[in-house]
């Protein structure tokens, strides 16, 4: 039987890559990060993981041996956060389209300057449009539940594509809560051994990552853009899945008390748990509120999305990352454009909080609700609002 | 405690453990079926700097806050010396308690700092020399913090204490006992 247990999210997410019996994981260790890399190491250390570990002396290498690591068909692990994210950037593109599994979980954080180790979502929006699949978590269980249905998802032979597992830094990562970590053979039930389908190897010969001239780079990311979209399916049949043998369950918009909302508030992540209470508060004051929370980050699931808001008056989407001289946060401009179209669509208030650690309360949320709410009705001079600063 | 969710600041200095007391707390009452959380104040750590550490406990339902504990109804301090520089009861709720490793009596302390709450003291310190031979207070502490609070059963420690400390369990959950019944609490003011 899983037993429940109290353990940090960071180490409870490790113990997660332990279950999946990873066989390589090349990282570098940063701040919030750094427990799962160090708790991983300690793993193979001890032996209670039969992986290599490669200690590499930056990002950039992190990722390129995971891009090596995962063309052999190896199982491949890493972690990183912020500025480490960022120093791999160049090399996540070649994962994305070179079509190597690889799991990765980022541990949301700021991004200098002025320096910050504290969270954000500011390192997630740079890596956009990176080809990756991308799932926001927002506790400990589904840090671990993701990242086991990470490792499904991008090995599958009809996907092929790498995933980042985002946790936001601190606020989960050095968090202690009770989580219930899945039993090995169950997960190994789950989780069939990873069968790449044209690793490298020195007897059959193959070439990876080839330069595209003009005749063929087109073809190339349209078919890959083609993959990322069509994986969709695959990551639903995958939690459909995953539900089946664990009982939980997990969609690509989650929905909380938002059946007959007029107003929906949009959050991503660990903050949208405070957010839910938010939402009691201003239930039970008699305001027709609900939220939803956007889970697959992408393939971004348009319609669920447009399901989720098509009967609300308003929706108020918080982002905690800045788009600079921008029409507001990232994760807002997306869903304009995604209702734009649309015949019925709700007024849409753009704020943008919680950024470099900064926590936002309950109360703060509901100031957050309650303000989009006036906006929707009389309108704002501004793109987006800024919540909680300091004049 | 009359809260049905129960929000925990611990004062200690970078190196004194109050992080460990937050994490054992929490493992405790999980281990009781209840929900709980512990975390320290985020960012990088530095021995001997003020640092604060934070438990939610729940009896009955998940815990789904996540911010600091800005109001708490307890605040545990590890290092007297930090009642000097820091408001440690900023944000304790009016019927919260502090619990304050000291020689002092609850008289003397709200004699010499603005402390309007309920107390409760121990001389931690002199306990962890004698029983762990060693003044770190972290585990001693716990002691003090159950007898006054009563939020987690002093057995359930047991287990997070010996996956914490091994060999050295034992002495701990000594020192904790010790604690345990060298707390004085001031009644309900």
């Amino acid at each position: 039987m899983a037993k429940r247990k109290g353990i940090e999210v960071s180490i409870a997410l490790s113990d997660a890559v332990k279950l999946t019996n990873a066989d390589v994981i090349a990282a570098y260790p940063i701040t919030p990060q750094t427990h799962i890399v160090e708790h991983l190491a300690e793993l193979v250390a001890n032996g209670e993981l039969d992986a290599a570990f490669i200690p590499v002396e930056s990002e950039h290498s992190a990722m390129s041996a995971c891009l090596g690591s995962s063309a052999t068909g190896a199982r491949t692990f890493t972690a990183t956060a912020g500025q480490g994210l960022e120093l791999m950037h160049e090399v996540l593109y070649v994962a994305s389209s070179m079509r190597l599994p690889i799991v990765m979980a980022v541990a949301n954080r700021a991004l200098s300057g002025p320096l910050s180790v504290w969270g954000d979502h500011s390192d997630v929006m740079a890596v956009r449009d990176t080809g990756w699949i991308q799932i926001f978590v927002e506790n400990g269980q589904e840090a671990i539940d993701h990242t086991i249905c990470a490792f499904r998802i991008a090995e599958d032979n009809r996907v092929l594509l790498p995933v980042m597992v985002h946790l936001d830094g601190f606020h989960l990562t050095h968090m202690i809560e009770p989580v219930t970590l899945p039993e090995e053979e169950d997960v190994s039930r789950f989780l069939p051994p990873n069968r790449y389908p044209l690793p490298l190897d020195p007897v059959k010969p193959v070439a990876m990552g080839d330069f595209a001239p003009p005749v063929i780079y087109t073809e190339a990311k349209w078919a890959q853009e083609i993959n990322l979209r069509n994986s969709k399916s695959i990551i639903l049949e995958v939690w459909r899945e995953f539900e089946k043998a664990f009982g939980r369950k997990y969609l690509p918009v989650e929905h909380y008390r938002s059946e007959d909302a007029k107003t929906l508030i949009m959050t991503m992540g660990s903050f949208s748990e405070t957010a839910s209470l938010a939402v009691d508060s201003l239930r039970q004051k008699g305001e027709s509120v609900g939220q939803i929370k956007l889970r697959l980050w992408r393939p971004f699931p348009f319609k669920e999305l447009r399901d989720a808001v098509k009967n609300a008056d308003t929706l108020v989407i918080l982002d905690r990352a800045l788009s600079y001289g921008g029409p507001g946060g990232p994760v807002c401009t997306e869903i304009r454009a995604a209702l734009y179209n649309e015949a019925k669509k709700p007024k849409i208030v753009s704020f943008v909080g919680g950024m470099g650690g900064r926590d936002i309360s309950v109360a703060g949320f509901e100031q957050i609700i309650t303000q989009g709410m006036e906006i929707a009705r009389k309108g704002s001079p501004n793109e987006y609002e800024i919540f909680g600063v300091r004049e | 405690m009359v809260e049905k969710l129960v929000g925990i600041r611990w004062h200690g200095r970078g190196g004194q453990g109050a992080v460990t007391s937050a994490e054992l707390i929490a493992q405790a009452a999980i281990n009781e079926g209840k929900y709980a959380q512990a975390f320290p104040s985020f960012g990088p750590e530095r021995r001997g700097a003020p640092v604060q550490a934070f438990n939610r406990i729940d009896k009955e339902s998940p815990i789904k806050i996540r911010a600091e504990v800005t109001q708490p109804d307890v605040v545990v301090v590890l290092d007297p010396g930090l009642l000097s520089i820091i408001k440690v009861t900023a944000g304790l709720k009016e019927k919260g308690l502090v619990i304050i490793n000291t020689k002092k009596t609850a008289a003397q302390i709200r004699a010499d700092f603005d402390i309007a709450n309920r107390i409760a003291t121990v001389d931690a310190t002199k306990i962890a020399k004698e029983v762990l031979r060693v003044p770190i207070v972290n585990t001693t502490m716990i002691g003090a913090l159950i007898k006054a609070t009563e939020v987690i059963n002093m057995e359930s420690v047991k287990e997070p204490l010996a996956n914490r400390f091994g060999k050295l369990a034992q002495r701990n959950f000594d020192a904790m006992k010790r604690s345990y019944d060298e707390t004085v609490v001031e009644e309900q003011r």
